[in-house]
């Protein structure tokens, strides 16, 4: 039993001055050239929303492809690799990054750590501005010449630039590695200031220990964006390089159409390091905040004080520091030494451990929890079981041996998407619905959002988990038609169920994408801290905050962000600002 | 820019007032503005950048196929009837310390608020940036008549010129904007605007001339990846 008792206990002095954020003057500093991060994090979300839209319309066109081949005349082989292409990179670049850390990171950063803003809120609207340019020079290749690249989302050299990849000698590979470019100076100055807001503008008696885990998340996907996108910048800048000026980088001695082209010398291999040093830190920059989020959405909705808060955060740390050294899982049939693959086998597996550590404290977290299955708890309690699921076939694809044959085959496309794709998406909405009433006033339209769940969830598996069987029988992913191959018609007729399926819980999304409009229109009107959380951003004067978050003086915590149902308190939860202190605990 | 009140609280030194500042609340780097911990961070991201960009280099000058042209003599010199290796560059190099040099001079002054000579010693540096850049498109267009080209060069793997006009033209791109952005904070200085009780991006009031030791993080970072670049390109 803890006693409670009122604490007058005096917090640190102020270390850094309570300066006003630049005030908009006219319509334009307003609406449109804002410079406060809520409303910065909202054009994020909406451009990232809105051109992942268009990854979804390329995802039925793809599945329309596979599962009924020669049905629809105008995707040819050239379209279908536009479109696997296009989709892969719009999801994980353009859509997931920019939603968490654009999006999520604007909104919660400044308000969960007690600032008023962004470090530099000038620098800070450039990030989103070069990060909708990027945009529409992505979007702009489906209108060139030739169309989008269809060198694959990883596009690998030599291939990506030839002539007989779409795109590879016209626009469309050009305006993917410029998109590209400008996408990585957007994300810096966006993450700079991220990275600052964190470390140096919290509030005091906010301590590091004492932020909620979606900041830890969001923070240390941050710090891994910074190191990990100099690589993609540099393979980017390369192989435009390679492709404008005619250098070898990338490119070895080639005959084209029984024609030696002027390339010579180069490594494809190079890029594919470059690419995954990258791209697997851009794996955990994508699952960390989905992580610290979805910790804080259980704990909010199943009232109860996250299990090992520490051991949490140590485990986002870790994860952050070891997916530096996994990249070559993805090389096994790369060709290089059978030594690297045991290496990056072994540090593959090693991040199991602190993932399930997480997973544990989750699960741990629930039991015996007051669970509320309110939206958002659904969507977090949906993706645990996803995350799980997707992580249990990575143990397969981690190892060597077993990785070899299932390589390059419809098995890694349903792991990734399961722990990828599904897994994040599916916390990006819980926090939509959990975080939408702070943003709008409103609550999400219930009924709505219990029919895009469940439609969701169910045909997620529906689509992902025959796609796995598929795999296993061999099929290859990237094919557009395998149905004059070897495969069974059993195969084919699984892939019509997926495709069917896909369609649906495509529809569903646009029933979330309606809900969204609808409800911030005419949804009904939240009341203050409607899941009663305790977390600073629920604290603020305003609901929606105020441009300055705080009114007239900043606030003061007092203690961790999961004070539920502490005995003897009064209340069901103790808000970080909440004064009133253990027995005999100090305050520093 | 920001803002500390300048209260720093009482800390052990070494390990344990390092975990004293990282458990405490507000700031993790005590004393330390938003500019300054913003201006390091961006440069441990343009670390790696300059990082990948020399690993690539290596990787390709270390698997090359075709000979590797010869450094010394390809970089030298032909003066008075002979070829002097490293010469140019031994030059440009020591313009580049030497810049470095005035730079730390011009931050000295600035800690002293001497408005005159943190202003002279910062277009110094600036003209000693771009004697540098200067003398690198001369070697650059001395290279190119002699038939350098990033997808070819008479003597050997046709990596050497890619990867040397990337690197370098890349590190020169960043001298660039040093210099630029070295002259409007030295035309700031010179003007007195760090002088008077006004708040803008580059000062948060009188007597605040933190934008040149912020520029000075910069300029020394470049200086640095220049020693790298050096060495890899030029005594490899």
């Amino acid at each position: 039993m803890v006693n409670i008792d009122e604490g007058a206990h005096a917090p640190p002095p102020a270390e850094v001055e309570d300066l006003p954020p630049p005030h908009a003057t006219g319509w334009w500093s307003r609406w449109v050239f804002s410079q406060d991060a809520k409303y910065i994090a909202i054009q994020y979300a909406g451009t990232a929303l809105a051109i992942g839209f268009v990854a979804l319309v390329l995802s039925w066109l793809i599945r329309m492809q596979l599962g009924f081949p020669g049905v629809f005349d105008f995707i040819s082989a050239e379209a279908y690799y536009q479109f696997i292409t296009m989709h892969g990179m719009i999801m994980v670049v353009y859509l997931l990054t920019a939603v968490f850390l654009g999006g999520f990171g604007n909104y919660l950063i400044p308000l969960m750590v007690g600032a008023r803003d962004m470090v530099f809120p000038f620098v800070n609207m450039l990030s989103f501005w070069v990060y909708l340019l990027a945009v529409l020079v992505l979007a702009a290749s489906f209108f060139v010449p030739g169309g989008p690249t269809g060198a694959g989302w990883t596009l690998y050299p030599p291939q990506a630039i030839l002539s007989g990849t779409p795109g590879g000698t016209s626009w469309g590979i050009l305006l993917m590695l410029v998109s590209l470019i400008l996408f990585i100076i957007g994300f810096t100055m966006g993450g700079l200031n991220y990275a600052v807001t964190v470390l140096q503008a919290r509030t005091r008696g906010m301590t590091l220990m004492r932020m909620p885990l979606t900041v830890w998340g969001i923070f240390t996907a941050t710090v891994m964006a910074l190191l990990a996108f100099p690589a993609l910048f540099v393979a980017c800048v390369m192989m435009l390089f390679d492709r404008l000026l005619g250098t070898s980088f990338f490119m070895p001695t080639l005959v084209e159409m029984g024609e030696q082209l002027s390339y010579g010398g180069g490594s494809p291999i190079v890029f594919q390091h470059l690419f995954w040093f990258f791209g697997h830190p851009e794996v955990y920059i994508v699952a960390l905040p989905a992580f610290g989020i979805v910790s804080d959405l259980i704990a909010v909705h199943a009232r109860k004080a996250i299990f090992g808060y520490r051991m949490m955060v140590w485990a986002i740390v870790i994860i952050g520091a070891l997916s530096f050294i996994v990249w070559a899982h993805h090389m096994y049939v790369s060709g290089m030494h059978p030594w690297f693959g045991f290496f990056f086998a072994t540090t593959t597996l090693i991040i199991a451990v602190p993932t399930a550590i997480k997973v544990y404290n989750w699960v741990l977290t629930l039991w015996r929890g007051d669970i509320h299955l309110s939206l958002p708890m659904l969507f977090a309690l949906g993706f645990v079981v996803t995350f799980v699921n997707g992580g249990l076939t990575g143990l397969f694809l981690g190892n060597v041996v077993v990785d070899v044959p299932l390589s390059d085959t419809m098995f890694v496309v349903a792991h990734f998407h399961m722990v990828m794709g599904v897994a994040p998406i599916l916390v990006i909405y819980g926090a939509i619905y959990h975080w939408f009433p702070l943003a709008s006033g409103r609550m999400l339209n219930e009924t709505m959002g219990r029919i895009h769940f469940w439609v969701t969830f169910l045909g997620a598996y529906l689509i992902f988990f025959p796609m796995h069987y598929v795999g296993l029988t061999g099929v290859p992913r990237r094919y557009p038609d395998i149905s004059a191959s070897f495969v069974p018609d059993s195969v084919m007729t699984l892939n019509a169920f997926i495709s069917a399926m896909a369609l649906i819980v495509g529809a569903a999304q646009v029933l979330f994408l309606f809900n969204l409009f609808w409800s911030a229109l005419r949804g009904e009107r939240a009341q203050p801290n409607p899941w009663r959380a305790a977390s600073l951003e629920w604290q603020t004067p305003d609901m929606p905050p105020h441009h300055g978050n705080w009114g007239a003086a900043l606030p003061v915590v007092h203690r961790w962000a999961y004070d539920y149902g502490v005995p003897g308190a009064g209340a069901d939860y103790l808000a970080q600002t909440d004064p009133s202190r253990r027995h005999g605990e100090d305050i520093a | 820019m920001s803002t500390t009140h300048g209260y720093v609280p009482d800390r052990p030194d070494g390990v344990e007032g390092l975990a004293a500042d990282w458990s405490a609340d507000q700031t993790a780097f005590k004393g330390v503005s938003w500019g300054k911990a913003m201006m390091w961070i961006f440069l441990l991201s343009d670390t790696f950048v300059f990082s990948i960009f020399l690993i690539a280099y290596m990787s390709a000058r270390s698997s090359t196929a075709t000979e590797w042209p010869n450094a010394s003599e390809v970089f030298a010199l032909h003066v008075g009837g002979a070829d002097l290796p490293l010469l140019l560059i031994a030059i440009m190099t020591f313009v580049l310390i030497s810049s470095s040099g005035t730079m730390a001079m011009a931050v000295n002054c600035a800690y002293a608020r001497d408005r005159r000579r943190t202003a002279a010693l910062m277009f110094l540096t600036a003209a000693l940036g771009a004697t540098f850049v200067g003398m690198q498109a001369f070697e650059w267009s001395k290279l190119i008549e002699e038939g350098v080209r990033p997808w070819g060069n008479p003597w050997g793997a046709e990596q050497f010129g890619a990867t040397f006009f990337m690197i370098t033209g890349f590190h020169g791109t960043h001298v660039t904007f040093g210099v630029i952005f070295l002259l409007i904070v030295a035309r700031k200085v010179r003007s007195g605007a760090f002088d008077r009780d006004e708040r803008s991006w580059l000062s948060r009031g009188k007597g605040d001339y933190e934008a040149v030791e912020i520029m000075g993080l910069y300029w020394h970072f470049v200086d640095l990846v220049w020693v790298f670049i050096f060495a890899f390109f030029y005594l490899w």
